[in-house]
């Protein structure tokens, strides 16, 4: 049965890049357990502003998990306790009464803090803009049919496509890697016969770029695959290693 | 060069060195069991193993490819950790939650290395110094001849309470060894690219039974002397 609680949430605040952080507990009363995370962060900036106070910098657009804005780490775990969520999905169920909610950005050399809860993440675009595309003519429109894809291979392409790019994996890392996002990206296009035709360049090209832009060495800790919201598997690691080694060697 | 500027190249080199480790354990540690069937049986296949071996050429050989596996493993170890506390930042989290199916280990691997490494130094004062090195050498380094490595070995292990403490101090490498393989054999077959869907979770298992087999195999030797020594202690 969800019902009205009463919590403390304790937010990182921040004025800028260049600012020192600090944390700020505020008192919320009287919170809905069916509203989201979000939700309970809209209702809290309600209040300060009309405390006459600067509200709170947060990430989010869709609010459906799909987009992957809402970066949060949330008692410790990015988008918060509950498993294979985005924040904008958890609910104030997974709390409560008197709880004391502790919320911070994503901490990781490769994604600066903007403000408050808000993290620069440009690098996975410049990752994405490096190889995460496949080359086509435009023109006519092939028949859906007509390069047959086994099930299996289509279900696991789908499966690392799902990433959405939100850097909870990088986040969680104690290594500060990317490598299951990239691992994802490279994965997505590999398995697929119109993605096998640029995959060594790919896999050379974004794992250069992620290396440039300062995230760390994969050693398969598994934090990532456990933090992320799309539950994208850890073997798509090994499938981007087995394309890197395999597109070296061959050089 | 890949294998130092690529992320994956270094943790090739990482996979690549210690994998040959374990392998280089493996034999090490059959050698070693040996010991406990020569002294059951009376044969003597652990001098015969060391005679062979000894300070001949390929011998030799053998040791200094080891030697320099250990180095690029140990140095790589520090390259690759400093590159990632760099990468993490100095950010820290308020609150660190731990996740569900991340092993212990596989956060302390550095950690874990330079226990081993810290025995690995004792053990080559006990063992290599008093055998390929004095034979090398013709250096007496210490009472026995050094190609009764058996003798060496006995001794050390139950010479009364400091036989103990040597067999507990060995215990405590095979354990921290032990967590380090735990992770580390699954883990560089994963870099290799040896590893899908299905073959996670086997390499899993296979990792646990590799590390268990490689330790257990020391671990046979030392308890057994242990007992032996605790047992001339009491009677
Ligand atoms: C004789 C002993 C050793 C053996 C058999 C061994 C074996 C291994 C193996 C199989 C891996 C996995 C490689 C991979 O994940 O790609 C590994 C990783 C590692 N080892 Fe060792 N190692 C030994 C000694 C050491 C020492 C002395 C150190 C450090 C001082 C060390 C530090 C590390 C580190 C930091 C990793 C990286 C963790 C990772 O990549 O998952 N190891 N080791
Ligand atoms: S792999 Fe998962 S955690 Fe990483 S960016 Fe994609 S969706 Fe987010
Ligand atoms: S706001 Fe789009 S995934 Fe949460």
């Amino acid at each position: 049965m969800d019902n009205y609680i009463n919590i403390k949430v304790r937010v990182w605040r921040q004025a800028g890049p260049k600012a020192q952080g600090h944390f700020e507990t505020y008192e919320l009363n009287h919170i809905f357990q069916g509203a989201s995370f979000l939700e309970m962060i809209d209702i809290l900036n309600e209040q300060l502003i009309a405390e006459h106070k600067d509200p709170i910098a947060f990430d989010h657009d869709c609010r459906e998990g799909i987009c992957g804005m809402c970066s949060m780490y949330v008692n410790g775990h990015p988008h918060g306790p509950d498993s294979a969520i985005t924040t904008c999905q958890l609910h104030m169920r997974k709390f409560h009464d008197g709880e004391t909610i502790t919320v911070e950005p994503w901490r990781s050399r490769a994604f600066p803090v903007i403000k408050d809860l808000m993290v620069d993440r440009q690098a996975y675009d410049k990752i994405m803009q490096a190889g995460g595309f496949v080359s086509v003519n435009t023109g006519g429109v092939p028949d859906a049919n007509a390069i047959a894809i086994p099930k299996p291979v289509a279900d696991e392409a789908m499966d690392a496509a799902s990433c959405i790019g939100c850097g909870a994996c990088a986040a969680a890392c104690k290594n500060g890697s990317a490598m299951l996002f990239v691992a994802a990206k490279v994965s997505q296009l590999a398995l697929l016969p119109q993605g096998k035709i640029e995959a060594a360049t790919r896999a050379k090209n974004m794992l250069a770029k992620m290396d440039e832009l300062g995230f760390g060495n994969c050693t398969n800790t598994g934090a990532c695959a456990a933090e992320c919201p799309k539950s994208v598997s850890l073997a798509n690691i090994a499938r981007l290693n087995r394309e890197y080694l395999c597109a070296k060697f061959k050089d | 060069m890949w294998l130092k500027d690529s992320s994956i190249g270094r943790k090739f080199i990482m996979s690549i060195t210690g994998l040959f480790l374990v392998l280089f354990l493996l034999f090490h540690g059959s050698m070693n069991i040996c010991l406990v069937i020569d002294d059951l049986f009376g044969t003597a296949g652990y001098n015969w193993i060391c005679e062979m071996l000894g300070a001949n050429w390929y011998a030799i050989i053998g040791t200094l490819v080891l030697a320099l596996g250990v180095v690029v493993h140990f140095c790589y170890a520090f390259y690759l950790t400093i590159q990632n506390r760099r990468a993490r930042g100095n950010d820290r989290y308020a609150i660190e939650a731990r996740q569900e199916g991340v092993d212990w280990a596989s956060k302390n691997m550095l950690v874990l290395g330079i226990i081993v490494i810290g025995f690995l130094c004792l053990h080559f004062y006990n063992m290599w110094w008093k055998m390929q090195f004095a034979e090398l050498t013709g250096i007496h380094t210490s009472m026995f001849d050094p190609a009764d490595g058996s003798a060496i070995v006995k001794a050390l292990f139950t010479d009364g309470w400091c036989g103990i403490i040597y067999c507990l101090l060995y215990i405590v490498w095979l354990v921290a060894l032990w967590f380090h393989l735990s992770h580390g054999i699954w883990s560089a077959l994963h870099t290799l690219g040896w590893s899908n869907l299905i073959w996670l979770k086997r390499i899993k298992v296979i990792g646990t039974i590799f590390a268990t087999l490689t330790v257990g195999l020391f671990m046979v030797v030392d308890v057994y002397f242990l007992g032996v020594n605790i047992c001339s202690m009491i009677g």
